[in-house]
């Protein structure tokens, strides 16, 4: 049977967009020296108070700026106990990801009992399809054959993701916080020694991470799956790592990489619907995986020779 | 030239939380528009004078004016605001942004409300390095310009933020010839059009060649301040170098047998292609203390490194005992019977958070006595511990403290118990007592010249004047990355002598040179 078809095509997207999210918040955070480990746990947060508020409100917009705002006071948080506190940043993300999965489930717990009088274990029966973030139907290039079936239809938070790529590159290249982002990450010494405010620019940078995580968060719980439930984000927090590292932390080049692993997933998906034993279709999306990073990392060392080479001319 | 005083800096004393005096009771002034040199050896004060004049520190006692009006400089912002900047010897730039973007950083034009607007910087710097005429390339990322650009690509970085007086901090250590002349004649320039110029450095032609007047600090303290065209290099050169207490060592006259070491016309270029060693030979035999002295920077940690297996000549031999011992790593130079006393002890010479028996065996740890199968034999670990803790009178609770908690000298005893220990044929030695004190000092000087006369060949490498001409049986002097000197007998030797050698004022014929090979 045929396994590309236009189905397949639009499913990528699909789901790619929350590592895609991800991968924004981690290009940012490497780009500004804050590798935030911890995104993994901040979409896991995000989607549980994203899906919760949605359901109090009866709103998804509401819901969805919970997420945002969750994902932020999160980042700061974690901020503030890196850079304040002076706690290593991979272990303030560890935690934070301990957080995302064995506190998350004990605050549903306790919240839906004292709220509804009932403890719940996953928020899917609270998220109706009226709660769910819209879907869009682009008009004109919904009629385009082929085309029009791939791009078309995908949740709002799938163009707002896509367009925040663009965004990414402008804040990063052509705005005076970009400049100081780049420049702190860099060498914070030269920054700093210019008057630019190092642990401010590294809140920013942190925060900036957090909102974004929020909406990878938020398109979990709040459009792809319909509710929270335990560890339900899998791993994209941790994959959005790879794929920055992939796309050379460019955000062009990460978005790519973002949508290998979107493929590589929906490839898996595909392939267990054919009927093939599903033990062996299931690592199909770690093959791609850690065949691109072996790519990326051969091509990595070519420029870094040529570099050096260059260098000593 | 105006006898105005942009600069005053009045009795000023900085004594750091650890006790160190940098700077005692110094005096300096500069006047407008003229180039003010600042020199003196390494650790004479010259860096923590400037850092106070440009907010980095702050002085214990006493008081700095600018343009006359007394000021508390406490921080480079406040420092830029008085109009002083300061070009330092490590760049402070960001490698990936390019020249303009570095030079606005902090203070970036924008337009439409929140864009950068690169075309104005780069105009800005265009305006800047055609003014001055320091040209540099706008577009070019910085870490694909040459070091020479990436200097003015910083002096333009003070200039337009506004400075009116620049401090340089050895800005020609990093440069090539060429680069320095075109460097001084950008400093001139720069003087013509009212600038006033602050440099540091040690090398006396430069500093002939380009300044008006110059302080020289010795040992924290000021020499005074006297007119370039007034002293020659010679006074410089004796008031620059020289020992306040004269240390005794007690030493038999050294009776040298076989050659160990043969280093032959070795020579390195750096990444940044300036040569740093320049057909260096020399020979180090059974029994024998060879000192290096100099100025450092002049070469000797190259040499170092070079022997030791942190780095590889690009031509030149080394041999120990006959054989070539270049390419090999330090595992195989240890097979050798070659030790190394390290300049940086806390990064090369022990293990800080390690115990003080860790860091003891570590060179030993897989011979058989001290192995039990695929065990440690800890009983035979825990003996050879306590007596190199003994003999070597290191100052500790126990040998399973935390080395990096024992004071420096303790630290230092560490570190020469194990590399003197494990049987050396040749020891290298590099700044063995920097920092330590007196006590521990003259341990490992007493035992540096009792193992040379138990018949092991001893380099030091040493910036301390004291000690490289106490210790040294003979020595060179390196200078420019060459060897300038050799002198048979230390005894001979005058401080005077050996401040002409070391900043480059005289220099020996090849054949004088060549004897330290004994061929």
């Amino acid at each position: 049977m045929n396994i590309f078809t236009t189905d397949f095509f639009f499913s990528i997207i699909r789901i790619a967009t929350p590592i895609l999210l991800a991968t924004l918040a981690a290009v940012i955070g490497e780009k500004g020296g804050v590798s935030n480990i911890g995104l993994e746990g901040i979409m896991m947060m995000s989607a549980l108070f994203g899906s919760l508020t949605a359901y109090w409100t009866g709103s998804w917009a509401v819901g969805l700026l919970a997420a945002m705002a969750v994902g932020l006071l999160e980042a700061l948080l974690m901020g503030f106990f890196a850079f304040k506190l002076k706690t290593d940043i991979i272990l303030v993300g560890t935690a934070v990801n301990m957080i995302g999965s064995g506190g998350t489930i004990f605050l549903v717990k306790v919240i839906t009992n004292a709220t509804m009088g009932k403890s719940l274990t996953s928020t899917t029966s609270l998220i109706t399809k009226s709660l769910q973030v819209p879907s869009w139907n682009i008009p004109l290039i919904k009629d385009i054959p082929v085309i029009g079936k791939v791009i078309s239809g995908h949740s709002l938070l799938t163009y707002i993701a896509f367009l925040l790529v663009f965004l990414t590159g402008v804040l990063l290249y052509k705005t005076p916080l970009g400049l100081n982002i780049r420049s702190v990450g860099e060498n914070p010494n030269a920054a700093s020694s210019v008057g630019v405010s190092v642990s401010r620019v590294r809140y920013i940078t942190i925060g900036i991470g957090g909102v974004l995580a929020g909406l990878g968060g938020a398109y979990m719980s709040m459009y792809y799956a319909m509710g929270w439930s335990l560890d339900m984000v899998a791993g994209r927090g941790f994959i959005a790592l790879a794929a920055q590292s992939m796309g050379g932390g460019e955000p062009i080049g990460s978005m790519l990489a973002a949508l290998i692993f979107g493929f590589a997933q929906a490839l898996g998906i595909k392939v267990s619907a054919t009927g093939v034993d599903s033990n062996l279709v299931a690592p199909i999306p770690y093959i791609v995986t850690i065949l691109s990073l072996v790519v990326f990392a051969l091509n990595q060392r070519r420029v870094e020779k040529r570099r050096h080479a260059s260098a000593l001319k | 030239m105006s006898e105005e005083l942009v600069i005053q800096m009045k009795g000023i004393t900085k004594v750091y939380p650890n006790g160190t005096v940098a700077n005692q009771d110094v005096n300096f002034d500069v006047r407008k528009g003229e180039i003010h040199a600042l020199m003196g050896e390494n650790g004479a004060g010259k860096s923590t004078l400037m850092k106070m004049l440009f907010g980095l520190e702050q002085p214990t006692s006493g008081e700095i004016l600018v343009n006359g009006e007394r000021v508390n400089l406490s921080s480079p912002t406040v420092a830029i605001s008085k109009g002083i900047g300061m070009v330092h010897q490590h760049f402070m730039l960001v490698p990936s942004l390019t020249v303009a973007e570095n030079m606005v950083l902090g203070m970036v034009p924008k337009k439409s409300g929140m864009l950068i607007d690169y075309k104005k910087a780069v105009e800005i710097t265009e305006e800047y390095s055609k003014k001055f005429n320091l040209r540099v390339d706008a577009n070019a990322k910085v870490m694909d310009i040459p070091v020479g650009m990436k200097q003015k690509v910083e002096i333009l970085k003070a200039l337009v933020r506004g400075a009116k007086i620049l401090i340089l901090d050895e800005p020609t250590a990093v440069l090539t010839t060429q680069e320095t002349v075109e460097l001084f004649t950008e400093l001139k320039n720069l003087k013509k059009q009212g600038y006033t110029l602050i440099f540091i450095s040690h090398k006396l032609n430069e500093i002939m060649e380009i300044t008006d007047r110059m302080t020289i600090l010795r040992g924290g303290r000021s020499m005074g301040i006297y007119e370039t065209k007034n002293v020659t290099p010679e006074e410089i050169s004796r008031l620059m170098v020289g020992r306040d207490v004269i240390l005794k060592v007690d030493k038999d006259q050294a009776k040298p047998t076989d050659e160990v070491l043969k280093v032959r016309d070795l020579e390195y270029v750096n990444e940044w292609g300036k040569k740093m060693l320049d057909k260096v030979s020399l020979s180090v035999r059974k029994g024998e203390i060879l000192g290096i002295a100099g100025v450092e920077g002049n070469g000797q940690k190259e040499l170092v490194d070079m022997l030791f297996g942190f780095n590889a000549p690009n031509a030149g031999t080394i041999e120990v005992n006959g054989e070539n011992i270049i390419g090999l790593d330090q595992r195989e130079l240890r097979e050798k019977h070659i030790a190394l006393v390290p300049e940086d002890r806390m990064l090369y010479g022990i293990a800080g958070t390690a115990s003080i028996e860790e860091n003891l065996i570590s060179d030993r740890c897989g011979e058989k006595r001290l192995n039990k199968g695929i065990l440690f034999n800890m009983k035979s670990i825990h003996e050879e511990s306590a007596k190199l803790v003994k003999d070597y009178t290191v100052l500790c609770k126990s040998a399973q403290q935390q080395v990096g908690s024992l004071s420096g000298g303790n630290i230092q005893k560490v570190v020469v118990a194990r590399e003197f220990s494990n049987g050396p044929e040749l020891i290298i030695a590099d700044q063995p007592t920097r920092g330590i004190d007196v006590g521990a000092t003259e341990f490992i000087r007493k035992k540096l010249v009792e193992l040379s006369r138990s018949g092991i060949a001893v380099l030091l490498v040493s910036a301390d004047l004291n000690e490289v001409m106490e210790l040294s049986d003979s020595l060179i002097i390196m200078c420019s990355g060459k060897i300038a000197a050799y002198f048979e007998d230390t005894k001979e030797l005058s401080d005077e002598l050996m401040g002409k050698y070391m900043l480059g004022i005289e220099k020996q014929t090849p054949e004088e040179i060549r004897r330290v090979c004994h061929e």
